[in-house]
């Protein structure tokens, strides 16, 4: 089995470090527009297999940054939507002799499934609701952007986290680092089996509880419309759930406000909120170049070229 | 005709409390005689000493798949893993395509059987229609045709009314009715059993109540109905339990575990590992305990396997997309001498009895037990014999089991059917 990036539980904490690290260096670089030339002559393949605007450009340009060839394949107009298997849609690529393969599958441990059947390096982009490591990198090079360190922080994690691979991405890196975590949502979406992912995790469903204290506010997106089942009245979620000023107000005064995107205004977050200056949204979508250059590096010089 | 004169063999039959080194006589297809120094008179002699003799192991939970999934097993493969898993009989459930829900269907299966095995093959009829849970199968005329039991496996009759009116019907046809018990509003969509782990994977779960729950519901209507109910794959502490109780109160129920339920819990499969897909799920380490101790206390009346064959092709997928189920016919005894025997938790006599009467008694089949006149069918074992387990060499059409490389001591070393021997080791 070749060496990728499946998800974030496999990781040590020196190694998230490394790539933290590595990723600040890089910030300035996916600024700035530069193109290196660490990854010259490489080939690096997006297969998305579920729709995807941000992590799939953020991929691409953190490739052509590094001056690798980034080739992007959806299952729109591709062999994926015409009942060829998963192992044989990537067997075929790996005909072609790309260095990795970036994947986004709607089930969970696809990727794993995968990276047993064969020897080609599979970074995870997202997989169904099981993790989303290059996620809880860049929300973690966020907050290290914001605080000294992770070690001693109290964060608030509020939404769908049952169905939710940031979530459960972000749980094992924060937990890693001694992180105070706190899930909170309605009850059918946060179980209580969440609380033996890790150490250091507690569970409530009160929003005040989660939000007094916490330096860090992680805001999921919530789907309720999607679910197609009777996980919480319908109507009610905003009222108890939102993050509105006022109930940003019971966080600490310089808490921040994160959201992996896309935000749904008005369902899970306040446009005041969304837009005010304790939001670093877009920083989180700006590092995503950046932590992406990383892994990649990372995962491409382990690669004999 | 031909005999058949089994030496020297440690004969275990519980139905007539042998327990005893002895000789055990199969002439005409019949069980001739158990005895001491049995006269040979021109029979085939077969050697058994330091050998388990026991009457021949009955599983009375497979999928044959044929008609309709050849791809993935087919009667003649499917008796070959039973032939060499150690057993003369099996029961096949009816979820092929056609469903088996007509006597029409129940005599084309037993009559192939005929033609390409010689293990014996019992029918299990259809509860419903196709199996969709509407509208009452041919039970009466499955029953005369052969079939030894009725069930709507791996597509539980939701209908409460629908279940209560078949389980008057088989009570009134004296035909057992057996039940996967899973509530499909409860367990929807589910990948594993709901737990830590299917939270940490970020797999849909199937909780343990989904199945809770309809056992509870059937055991209600078997109060009302009378009916000789019998639980599929039980895989719950709370389920044990219940049946415990229906028991103890005097009801018509019994049930059955798979070797899978009590050898694996779900904090040590392999992620993603379509191997460990089935249903009911592979459960948590609490649940394993029950099934080991219903098993050990006589709430367990069978040890079934849910022989489930998918074929590669169906297995290579996404863990979720892949169907449920497992092989077991050739590794059930292992299992269950591995898990249940050497660690002392019950005599081989008592898995005798889990592998024959039970399952015997269960479906009404006048075998399970080595009394002179029944038909001739005897396994012999191996408590010893060290071996590993390997699926690519599997007589199944399918490669899909989780035991695969898996080295065992004790398996069945012969497997004889009518007097005859039809798998040797």
């Amino acid at each position: 089995m070749a060496v990728g990036l499946l998800d974030i539980e496999a990781l040590d904490r020196s190694e998230i470090e490394e790539l933290l690290e590595r990723a600040k260096e890089f910030q300035p670089v996916a600024k700035q527009g530069k193109r290196l030339h660490l990854l010259e002559g490489r080939m690096i393949v997006n297969l998305f297999f579920e729709a995807s605007t941000r992590t799939r450009i953020s991929f691409e340009i953190a490739a052509k940054r590094l001056g690798a060839d980034a080739i992007s394949i959806s299952n729109q107009g591709s062999s994926v939507s015409k009942g060829e298997t998963l192992l044989d849609t990537v067997n075929t690529l790996r005909a072609m002799r790309p260095d990795a393969i970036v994947m986004r599958h709607a089930a969970s441990g696809a990727p794993h499934f995968l990276a047993r059947h064969m020897d080609i390096p599979i970074i995870n982009a997202g997989d169904g609701q099981h993790e989303h490591p290059t996620q809880a990198l860049l929300d973690a090079r966020t907050i290290l952007d914001n605080r000294p360190s992770l070690e001693g922080l109290r964060v608030a994690i509020i939404g769908d986290i049952l169905h939710s691979r940031v979530a459960r991405s972000n749980i094992h890196l924060l937990s890693k680092f001694g992180v105070e975590i706190v899930l909170c949502g309605p009850a059918p979406l946060v179980p209580q089996g969440l609380a033996a992912m890790a150490p250091g995790v507690s569970i409530t469903h009160s929003l005040k509880e989660a939000l007094e204290g916490t330096d860090i506010v992680m805001m999921l997106r919530v789907q309720l419309e999607r679910q197609n089942e009777t996980n919480f009245p319908s109507g009610e979620y905003f009222r108890f759930y939102g993050l509105r000023p006022e109930a940003l107000a019971m966080a600490k005064p310089d808490a921040i406000v994160m959201h992996p995107g896309p935000m749904n205004r008005g369902r899970e977050i306040s446009t005041e909120v969304a837009d005010s200056s304790r939001s670093v949204i877009l920083s989180q979508v700006e590092n995503g170049i950046a932590v992406r250059m990383a892994v990649l590096e990372k995962v491409l010089t382990k690669v004999p070229a | 005709m031909a005999k058949l004169l089994i030496r020297n063999g440690h004969v275990i039959d519980p139905a007539n409390g042998v327990d005893r080194v002895t000789d055990v006589l199969l002439a005409n297809g019949i069980v001739r005689a158990v005895g001491e120094n049995l006269p040979a008179r021109g029979a085939e002699e077969l050697d058994a000493t330091g050998k388990i003799v026991t009457p021949g192991f009955i599983d009375m939970h497979v999928h044959l798949r044929e008609p309709g999934f050849e791809s993935s097993e087919t009667i003649e493969t499917g008796g070959r893993c039973a032939a060499v898993g150690g057993f003369t009989s099996i029961a096949c459930m009816p979820n092929t395509k056609p469903v088996n829900d007509t006597a029409h269907l129940t005599r084309y299966i037993l009559e192939r059987a005929r033609n390409v095995t010689k293990v014996n093959v019992f029918p299990i009829g259809a509860i419903t229609k196709g199996s969709a849970g509407e509208e009452l199968a041919s039970i009466g005329a499955m029953k005369e045709a052969g079939a030894v039991a009725i069930s709507d496996d791996g597509r539980p009759v939701m209908n409460s009314r629908v279940m209560r009116r078949a389980m008057e019907i088989a009570a009134s046809f004296n035909i057992p009715v057996i039940d996967h018990c899973e509530d499909l509003n409860l367990s929807a969509g589910g990948d594993m059993n709901e737990s830590e782990t299917s939270i940490r994977l970020g797999l849909r779960g199937i909780p343990a109540c989904s199945e809770d729950v309809m056992v509870a519901r059937d055991l209600l209507l078997v109060e009302v109905t009378g009916a000789r109910f019998h639980v599929a794959h039980l895989s719950t502490r709370n389920a044990m339990a219940m049946v415990a109780e229906a028991k103890r109160r005097g009801l018509p129920v019994t049930c059955e575990v798979t070797p899978h339920h009590f050898a694996l819990h779900d904090a040590e499969i392999l992620p993603y590992d379509s191997n460990y897909r089935m249903k009911p799920p592979i459960r948590c380490n609490h649940d394993l305990e029950a099934m080991v101790e219903g098993i050990k206390h006589g709430v367990v009346d069978a040890i079934a396997t849910d022989h489930a064959p998918h074929s590669v092709t169906d297995k290579m997928q996404e863990f979720e997309r892949c169907p449920f189920g497992i092989l077991g016919l050739e590794t059930a005894i292992a299992v269950t001498l591995e898990r249940l025997v050497h660690p002392g938790h019950i005599s081989v006599a008592r898995m005798v009895e889990l592998f024959t009467t039970g399952p015997a008694r269960i479906l009404g089949l006048n075998r399970g037990a080595l009394t002179p006149g029944l038909p001739g069918d005897v396994t012999i074992l191996d408590l010893n014999d060290s071996w590993t387990y390997e699926v690519a060499k599997t007589a199944s059409k399918s490669r899909n089991s989780p035991f695969d490389g898996h080295t065992y001591r004790g398996r069945a070393t012969a497997t004889i059917v009518a007097g005859e021997v039809i798998w040797r080791a």
